[in-house]
């Protein structure tokens, strides 16, 4: 019998009988259709990996679960294969586990499957095992996506720590994918253009191969934004970052509405950003190959490495004043006036 | 971007600083307080006070909404939110200002306490409408800014007979505020940098006392960084001319009389309390708004009999002299160190955009 995903999921799908196994097999096995799922074992036996291996995991609580330029389903791979392809891997492999609510449509959750296949296969990796749980209504938001991602590092590449002049790169504007939700947000609703840059970084920052030994560090700025990351790296490797504000692309849509929220767009999130510390002489020749890629054609050096002793994250005014760059003090909390 | 960048453009502000810094008498000190919140915002976020010449010195006032709230309001507002059935309806950043033992609404939501973020008092209206088995209390903050569109829900409740619909009302005035500070000896203050969102509702008639009796110029400034540097050089103008007169920066927005409908709105719905606690600055006689005996249907203080709370701010809490700029945020030994804005002790740590943690998020000083 198939599956009506004119339903919803209810505790008979949950129950780990034919119910799930139907829907696993028709839904999940059949998206990400590859020949270590199709193993359906506890576990997938994976060939010898090239190189050291590259671990990570994330968890996917978004809302809403739609939203201008993607969903909980592409974000869910695109962030664990950009979490891996910072660190200079190679990403490979992905699991995925599901926790669903009660009650949660079956064609929403046929939507977000297939929108994780596409973008699987559009990274160039495998959903080799995964799980699915459902809870009972009220116990969750519809429906959480954990990914863990595995990566191969074949080349050796290590972060190294930051050194005076050398300069920030990053492959366009900033704040899109934070203010994507937050126009969507329940009770904002703002009618706005604002499109997540919800994507997956592997193929940029693979194509830099042949500058890899002047890229220092590299990192996605998702939660907290740019600021955050700098912060992050100025603490841990003692050092300070000088932003340009002059530099910084901010669309207009989203400075807009970072004005009328109150919010400053260097603490707002990404999703297709990623940021490179590169040595000086080579940060033109870099970001220049960077914009020959779909994903960088904005790419800009937007700061500078200066001596620790200096404060750990500012801002070079439009107007010519330094201002210091923060972390974000808690959740941005929209301003009443 | 229309509309902005305009206001941001670097070359005019250089013009704009230039015609200060040749403005200026170098033998004197020029004391300027930006009564809102939304100008210290701008001045620290585009380093403006790092770019004036040294003797303009400028003093962050208490405008702004949030961090003037006291601490037994925001106890009552607690209280009310853990009332049965009760759906209190907040702005956003009122969820973090701490209350007593630096409790809040954030933390009460996470106790179980039912709080909606709302972003209009109409929001909180609208779930009055669709929730007729739980009472709706918004919790009602800010100046003239926000002050009209609390009035107009409650004529609306009484017109749709909404009897679950209550308001919290905690709204104060400005330009009392101003008089307040200026009545205090130690205060030195030159001139105002008027606000701009509050002088929209008010006009900027609205500060004639505060002109000609405390002979103090005003500037009604926008909140764009290029108006803030504007109203500093009308400001310098008028001080050198000894004239305290008001100049209107802001009349894209701001005309004299203000927003006569609006204040009519306001008049007919509610009225100055007798007396108005201030976080940092006490007591302030009339600078607070009660809702009228008229309505007091829609009142919960009145329907709830609501609890007096004692709390008081924190001692050695410098915020009553950095509101009036007798001291800087620098200046207090808990800056930095035991308030921040994650964990503030005072007042001016309590927004972004009250004064200290303006300095704190933005300036260059250690910490």
């Amino acid at each position: 019998m198939k599956i009506n995903y004119k339903g919803n999921i209810d505790l008979t799908i949950g129950a780990g009988g034919r119910a799930m196994n139907q829907l696993i097999h028709d839904l999940m096995l059949a998206e990400f259709d590859n020949e270590f799922l199709a193993q359906q074992g506890d576990q997938a036996i994976l060939p010898p990996a090239n190189g050291k291996l590259a671990f990570s995991t994330d968890s996917y609580v978004v809302s809403p679960l739609f939203f201008n330029g993607g969903d909980i389903g592409s974000l869910a791979i695109n962030g664990t294969v950009n979490d891996l392809a910072a660190g200079g891997a190679t990403p490979l492999y992905i699991a995925a586990g599901f926790i669903i609510e009660e009650g949660f449509p079956l064609a929403q959750l046929r939507e977000i499957v297939k929108s994780m296949a596409k973008a699987a296969k559009t990274a160039n990796v495998k959903i080799v095992t995964g799980d699915t749980k459902v809870v009972e209504k009220g116990k969750g938001d519809g429906i959480f996506i954990n990914t863990s991602g595995i990566g191969v590092v074949e080349n050796d590449w290590v972060a190294t720590s930051p050194q005076t002049d050398d300069l920030v790169i990053i492959n366009g504007a900033i704040g899109d994918h934070g203010m994507a939700i937050m126009s969507k947000r329940q009770g904002l609703n703002f009618a706005s253009d604002i499109s997540s840059d919800c994507a997956a970084l592997n193929s940029l920052i693979a194509s830099l191969a042949p500058y890899q030994k002047h890229i220092r560090i590299m990192r996605d700025p998702t939660r907290g934004g740019v600021s955050a990351v700098l912060n992050e790296w100025a603490t841990f490797y003692n050092c300070s970052f000088e932003i340009d504000e002059e530099k910084l692309l901010v669309n207009e849509s989203v400075r807009g509405l970072s004005e009328i929220l109150g919010f400053d767009p260097l603490h707002i999130a990404n999703e297709g950003k990623v940021m490179l510390v590169v040595a000086k002489d080579y940060a033109d020749e870099i970001c220049s190959l960077m914009k020959n890629h779909p994903l960088g054609q904005e790419s800009r050096i937007i700061a500078k490495v200066n001596p620790a002793s200096q404060v750990k994250v500012s801002m070079k005014t439009l107007f010519g004043g330094l201002r210091r760059v923060d972390w974000l003090n808690g959740e941005q909390l929209p301003r009443i006036c | 971007m229309k509309y902005i960048d305009e206001f941001r453009n670097s070359q005019v502000a250089k013009k704009l600083i230039e015609n200060i810094q040749r403005k200026i008498n170098p033998e004197r000190k020029y004391n300027l307080m930006e009564f809102c919140g939304g100008h210290t915002h701008a001045i620290h976020r585009y380093g403006i006070n790092q770019i004036l010449p040294a003797n303009i010195k400028l003093i962050h006032g208490p405008g702004c909404p949030v961090c003037v709230l006291p601490i037994p309001r925001i106890d009552q507002a607690i209280w009310l939110a853990n009332q049965p059935d009760v759906i209190l309806c907040s702005y956003a950043d009122m969820l973090r200002v701490p209350g007593d033992k630096q409790d809040s609404l954030l933390k009460a939501k996470a106790r179980g306490a039912q709080i909606q973020i709302v972003y209009s008092v109409l929001d909180a209206l609208e779930i009055a409408k669709n929730q007729s088995d739980k009472m709706i209390i918004f919790f009602a903050i800010g100046f003239e800014t926000t002050t009209p569109p609390t009035a107009h829900a409650i004529l609306e409740a009484k017109k749709m007979g909404l009897d679950n619909f209550k308001v919290f009302c905690n709204h104060v005035l400005t330009p009392v505020a101003m008089t307040a500070i200026l009545d205090d000896n130690e205060v030195n203050i030159d001139g105002f940098i008027g606000p701009s969102h509050v002088s929209i509702i008010v006009g900027s008639d609205a500060y004639r006392e505060v002109a000609q009796e405390y002979q103090k110029p005003v500037v009604i400034a926008g909140f764009e960084p290029l108006d803030v540097l504007q109203s500093i050089e009308y400001l310098i103008d008028l001080i050198n001319e000894n004239k305290p007169d008001i100049i209107n920066q802001y009349t894209r927005a701001v005309n004299p009389e203000g927003n006569l409908k609006a204040q009519e709105i306001i008049a007919r719905v509610l009225e100055k309390r007798q007396q108005f606690s201030w976080r940092g600055l006490g007591q302030i006689a009339k600078s607070g708004l009660k809702i009228r005996q008229e309505y007091a249907h829609f009142d919960a203080e009145v329907y709830y009999n609501l609890p007096e709370f004692q709390s008081d701010d924190v001692k050695s809490c410098e915020c009553p002299q950095i509101l009036r700029g007798i001291k800087e945020p620098k200046d207090c030994k808990l800056f930095g160190k035991a308030c921040t804005p994650e964990n503030p002790m005072g007042a001016c740590m309590v927004s972004s955009e009250g004064a200290c943690a303006a300095a704190f998020q933005y300036s260059l000083i250690s910490r």
